[in-house]
């Protein structure tokens, strides 16, 4: 029976076990909307923003191990979802959007809601196609499946012109690809892994860093088996928080701009450093220069070449999917004569101990004025831990990697080499449906939250029950804070006035609103907005507005350079 | 330094802008850059001369193969190669100045393709090199216009870039 190109996209997506679509209609995408409307296998999510359709399926994608998937249509329903897309792009986030396209006939003429679609988008997506036969739809979307989730996984963007979604033909989807040109790294080098192993036995002065590619590739089983085999120090970059436990001894906290001062000192001063899955960024490593001074050997385990030697000159690269190149490692040393010598290493935990006894999370609590770290506390305390944490980008979300303490993979869910602000509640829908039973929370400040608050009417019609957790100190607070480090204090548009009445805007979208002025107040409101299992509850948390995030390492400076709260 | 890289992608409508876009986004040069079809026609070959330190190279090369529509990629300065390029230039030719163009184009085993009675047009082939020695060569203030391909390499003798 032959099907038009909407119901084979819709057949793709069936195949590919496809939960949820998240999107919003419009000219070019009606027919694909008339396909979906006719079957109810894959549910569709109607955004209240394009944007929001990405972040949601960018949410969805980083809370499960599955591909997330989004649906707009040409023109503005593209370029709103350009922002959801290249934040996917930068933390590798699997994700296949479908974008409808002016028909193939009035491609090129400036029609109305026409837009280069592949063209926009091609330096944020992993690959994009534009489908000009509708004999082609099912092997495009089967590839695109294949793209985002292989190798170093990214966003796949498949644009569909609509008279192409209105053609009909034979479908059949393919069972398997072959897509000559790409051939990504799975297993390692064994010699590579022997002699990481070598190194790793002889370091006197050993630390493990672990990113984002290791909550991708599901090895935190893994990365937590070795870390404690090796019985070495393990800190984790921002995205890769959960990949091992944080409350475990051997981890030192995040490491990098907001890092802890024992993560940072341990990356600048140690001999061996082994990286998985990380990319030694600029907010992690700092100035590059500065790093490189320390002699030490590197090992970079990493499925994509181009991570390696990219910013930090490496001695031992592995490339290779995480997960496989730790079980070789593990194989490798658990075969091993020699074993990790702890007696060798025991100065160096010393050392660590006293850059420990710096406490550089420790802040001044206060009776009187709620501070935002410890509304993050008794986040963590009363959700014991175990919630799923979005976040929006600036100081609520340093806060909340700092003092969450992330013990499971996918429970931290950021954008962070984007940083879009807007990114927290979206996302956190994607989450919730995605574990409907499940605490999600989303902490936010009062500058992002209203970049996706439309998303409110969503979370409505969807009956998601997320806590917003909104950290409201009346200004943009990471801008403040580098305005009053490195501007001489002219806070230069960075206070947020005439903010609207929070609790009444939640109430109109027909939530629970809560406003939280006292410290007092904070466990109880979190006790009570977390019992309304049924409801989204918007906390709006008076927080100090003076509040900085410590510790800093300025951008430019060395990780050896940081500054503490005490030091001010 | 200079390097040639040289590298078989699929022939697809975009291809060609994904890799000049990933040479502008990451701020690499490009001094010449050829594609054409090669004898397979669902392939093309791309010669792309820049410049870079020796990391800048190596990402530049991790860059292309990470692109998906790139099927191979080789650093043809890397070894054993030949490169060539094409030039056409039209000249004033009157008077005296034909003979000397004749005899100049002779001599850089050139040949002139179109002949009007005030102008030349002189083919050319050669390195890079040969064809900036041709333009330093004659009288520059004859020279109507330049047209230049850009270098095409190949590896020598077994060095062969091959899907």
């Amino acid at each position: 029976m032959e099907l038009t190109g909407a119901e084979i996209t819709i057949r793709c997506l069936q195949e590919e076990g496809t939960e949820y679509v998240f999107g919003y209609p419009g000219g070019a995408v009606l027919h694909i909307y008339d396909a979906l409307f006719a079957q109810n296998q894959v549910k569709h999510i109607l955004v209240r923003h394009e944007q929001a359709a990405v972040h949601a399926a960018d949410g969805y994608a980083r809370s499960t191990d599955k591909v997330g998937v989004a649906l707009v249509t040409s023109g503005p329903g593209v370029t709103n979802a350009v922002t959801g897309i290249a934040t996917a792009y930068m933390d590798s986030i699997p994700m296949v959007i479908i974008s409808g396209q002016v028909p193939t006939y009035a491609i090129g003429e400036d029609a109305f809601q026409e837009v280069d679609t592949v063209g926009i988008t091609r330096p944020c997506v992993k690959h994009n196609f534009l489908v000009k036969d509708v004999k082609e739809i099912a092997s495009t979307i089967k590839k695109a499946f294949y793209l985002a989730k292989s190798g170093r996984p990214g966003p796949v963007l498949v644009d569909i012109p609509k008279d192409i979604s209105n053609q009909k033909t034979e479908f059949s989807y393919p069972s398997s690809v072959n897509i000559r040109s790409y051939h990504p790294a799975q297993h390692s080098d064994l010699e590579q892994v022997k002699c990481a192993v070598q190194l790793l036995l002889a370091a006197k002065r050993p630390m493990i860093y672990a990113g984002g590619g290791v909550i991708l590739a599901d090895a935190s089983k893994q990365l937590t088996e070795l870390v404690r085999l090796l019985g070495f120090p393990c800190t984790n970059t921002l995205m890769g928080l959960g990949g091992y436990p944080a409350t475990d001894k051997q981890f030192v906290g995040m490491l990098g701009m907001h890092g802890t001062y024992e993560a940072n000192m341990g990356m600048q001063y140690c001999d061996v450093l082994l990286a998985v899955g990380a990319r030694f960024d600029d907010r992690v490593v700092g100035n590059v220069k500065h790093f490189n001074q320390e002699k030490r050997k590197i090992i970079h385990i990493d499925i994509d070449p181009s991570s390696i030697s990219k910013r930090v000159k490496v001695d031992l690269p592995i490339v290779g999917d995480v997960a496989h190149v730790l079980d070789d490692l593990l194989a490798e040393l658990h075969g091993s004569k020699e074993k990790p010598d702890q007696q060798a290493i025991a100065p160096w935990w010393a050392q660590i101990k006293e850059w420990r006894g710096k406490n550089s999370l420790v802040y001044k609590n206060s009776d009187e004025i709620i501070k935002p770290q410890f509304v993050i506390e008794k986040l963590y305390e009363v959700t014991q831990g175990d919630a799923f944490i979005t976040s929006d980008v600036g100081q609520h979300q340093m806060w909340a990697a700092q003092y969450y303490k992330f013990d499971k993979p996918r429970r931290w869910i950021n954008s962070g080499g984007l940083g879009t602000m807007g990114f927290g509640l979206p996302a956190a829908m994607g989450v919730q449906l995605a574990h409907p039973d499940a605490h999600v929370a989303c902490v936010t400040g009062e500058g992002s939250i209203q970049m996706c608050i439309q998303e409110l009417s969503t979370c409505k019609q969807f009956q998601l029950p997320l806590k917003i957790i909104m950290l409201n100190n009346r200004y943009l607070g990471m801008v403040r804070q580098w305005q009053q480090f490195f501007h001489g204090n002219r806070y230069a548009e960075s206070y947020m006035d005439a903010l609207p009445d929070f609790v009444k805007l939640a109430e109109a979208y027909g939530h629970v609103g809560m406003r939280i002025e006292k410290p007092s107040d904070v466990e109880p409101a979190l006790k009570e907005a977390f019992g309304r299992k049924q409801q989204l509850v918007f906390m709006d948390f008076i927080t100090d507005q003076t509040e900085n995030v410590f510790p800093m390492v300025q951008g430019g400076k060395g990780l050896s350079e940081v500054i503490l709260a005490e030091d001010l | 330094m200079r390097h040639i890289i040289s590298l078989l992608m699929e022939n697809e409508a975009g291809a060609l802008s994904r890799v000049s876009g990933l040479f502008s986004a990451r701020g690499y040069n490009i001094e010449s850059l050829t594609v054409a079809p090669t004898e397979d026609a669902t392939l093309s070959r791309m010669t792309i001369v820049t410049s870079g330190s020796d990391e800048v190279i190596e990402q530049i090369y991790k860059q292309l193969n990470k692109l998906i529509e790139v099927v191979a990629v080789m650093d043809l300065s890397e070894g054993e190669h030949l490169e060539r390029e094409l030039m056409l230039v039209k000249v004033r030719a009157v008077g005296a100045v034909r003979e000397e163009m004749k005899r100049m184009t002779d001599i850089f085993r050139g040949c002139i393709i179109d002949v009007s009675d005030k102008t030349y047009t002189i083919q050319l082939t050669g390195t890079g090199h040969k064809l900036e020695s041709f333009l330093q060569a004659i009288d520059r203030s004859l020279i109507l216009e330049t047209v230049r391909t850009g270098a095409s390499g190949i590896g020598r003798g077994d060095r062969i870039l091959k899907l």
